[in-house]
């Protein structure tokens, strides 16, 4: 299989104080790593593709653990997560579905055993193109306080032949969280949901 | 702190490859935003100089976090740049009054030097609008490959009575520089232009 061949990376950090409401007193971070690849399979209907997923575990663990990195080096801060794909125009959506299972599973092995199913979204885009990438807490699906999500994107990725692949972690809940729902400190934790 | 400040983001990007070329060493660059009230929205006020105590604080904050972000010594920044984009409730002059007079003296302090003028752009925008903060070298304005910019955005700022102000500086020029002009080994730096 190809290797992988990066252009370009972005990682960011969002730090919340509050959004109109009183100060939190811990900020909520979002944290997101973006790398874009070379889409090896661009500009022809290839029918195996699966082989890719193992070439891009690698990229996923190293993705996952500069995440951490930035957040402070404690995967123990760690509370939500999501992941995403933009396929450039010579790609397809399939392409993305490649992501699925090195970006998610390189999360959960740094964050250690975390249960729940990391939330994702994908779409074909060109460069800008913009992604709001879902978050949701890293052992229960189901924690309202953690339903959340990163806009991400890049101004000059992806190109036709390339992917830009994300991770996202984040520190807590939504800076005003207030909906009710299942909370964080009621998590049963046997299932990924509740 | 005079400002308050609802959130800060930091952006590092890191550029490996250009047209099949390898960068290397890749070239780094990275952005520190605020996002603030702005004291002046929705009314005229005369007197700025709330903003440019604002600046001055933001000027060493952003570029400690912008430095802390790109992982180098403050004193092996290469080049840097500065933007302001203000809600629709505020003035583009409350931009001016925030880059202009204070906010550069506490960039050098930080870098240690910075003989050339700071580059900077401003707008007035609503949620999302993107920040194209321009670059230039620190020591000497007239180095062309340094002449470059980065494209920064938050989804949800600024809102109509806040400013986001950006700090960006770089451990590089561009990726693949070949347009000729002064080089860095060519700056004299006396005059911070050449």
């Amino acid at each position: 299989m190809p290797d992988i061949q990066i252009r370009k990376k972005l990682t960011s950090v969002e730090e919340i104080f509050h959004e109109g409401g009183p100060l939190a007193t811990t900020p909520l971070r979002r944290a997101a790593a973006l790398v874009v690849i070379h889409n090896p399979f661009a500009g022809a209907y290839i029918k195996d593709i699966a082989g890719f997923m193992d070439d891009l575990r690698p990229l996923g663990l190293e993705m996952a653990r500069s995440l951490v990195a930035v957040l402070g080096g404690d995967p123990g801060i760690v509370e939500g997560y999501g992941k995403g794909a933009i396929i450039g125009s010579a790609g397809e959506l399939e392409h993305g579905a490649l992501w699925h299972v090195p970006g998610g599973y390189a999360m959960r092995e740094i964050l250690g055993d975390a249960k729940a199913i990391v939330s994702s979204t994908k779409k074909v885009g060109g460069p800008g193109a913009r992604l709001d990438v879902p978050i949701t807490h890293i052992n229960a699906s189901y924690v309202r306080s953690h339903f959340d999500a990163m806009e991400v994107g890049l101004a000059d990725a992806p190109r036709a032949d390339e992917i830009l692949l994300a991770l996202v972690m984040t520190t807590g809940p939504r800076v005003h969280a207030r909906v009710g729902g299942l909370k964080a400190s009621d998590i049963k934790g046997e299932d990924g949901l509740r | 702190m005079k400002a308050s400040i609802r959130k800060v983001a930091t952006f590092v990007e890191e550029t490996r490859n250009e047209m099949g070329r390898d960068v290397d060493p890749p070239t780094r660059r990275a952005a520190a935003v605020a996002v603030i009230a702005n004291p002046c929205a929705g009314k005229y006020v005369e007197d700025l100089s709330e903003l440019m105590t604002i600046g001055e604080e933001l000027g060493e904050l952003l570029t400690l976090r912008a430095v802390a972000a790109l992982g180098i010594p403050a004193t092996t920044v290469e080049s840097y740049g500065k933007a302001a984009a203000v809600g629709e409730n505020g003035e583009l002059e409350h931009a001016a009054a925030i880059l202009h007079p204070k906010l550069g003296a506490p960039v050098r302090k930080v870098l240690g030097k910075g003989a050339a003028l700071i580059p900077s752009s401003k707008k007035r925008g609503g949620l999302g609008v993107p920040l194209d903060i321009p670059l230039g070298h620190k020591d000497a304005a007239f180095v062309r490959s340094h002449f470059d910019g980065m494209e920064v955005r938050i989804n949800d700022a600024p809102r109509a009575n806040e400013i986001m102000v950006a700090v960006a500086v770089t451990d590089s020029g561009r990726p693949l520089p070949r347009v000729g002009g002064l080089t860095k080994d060519q700056i004299k730096g006396e005059d911070g232009l050449r």
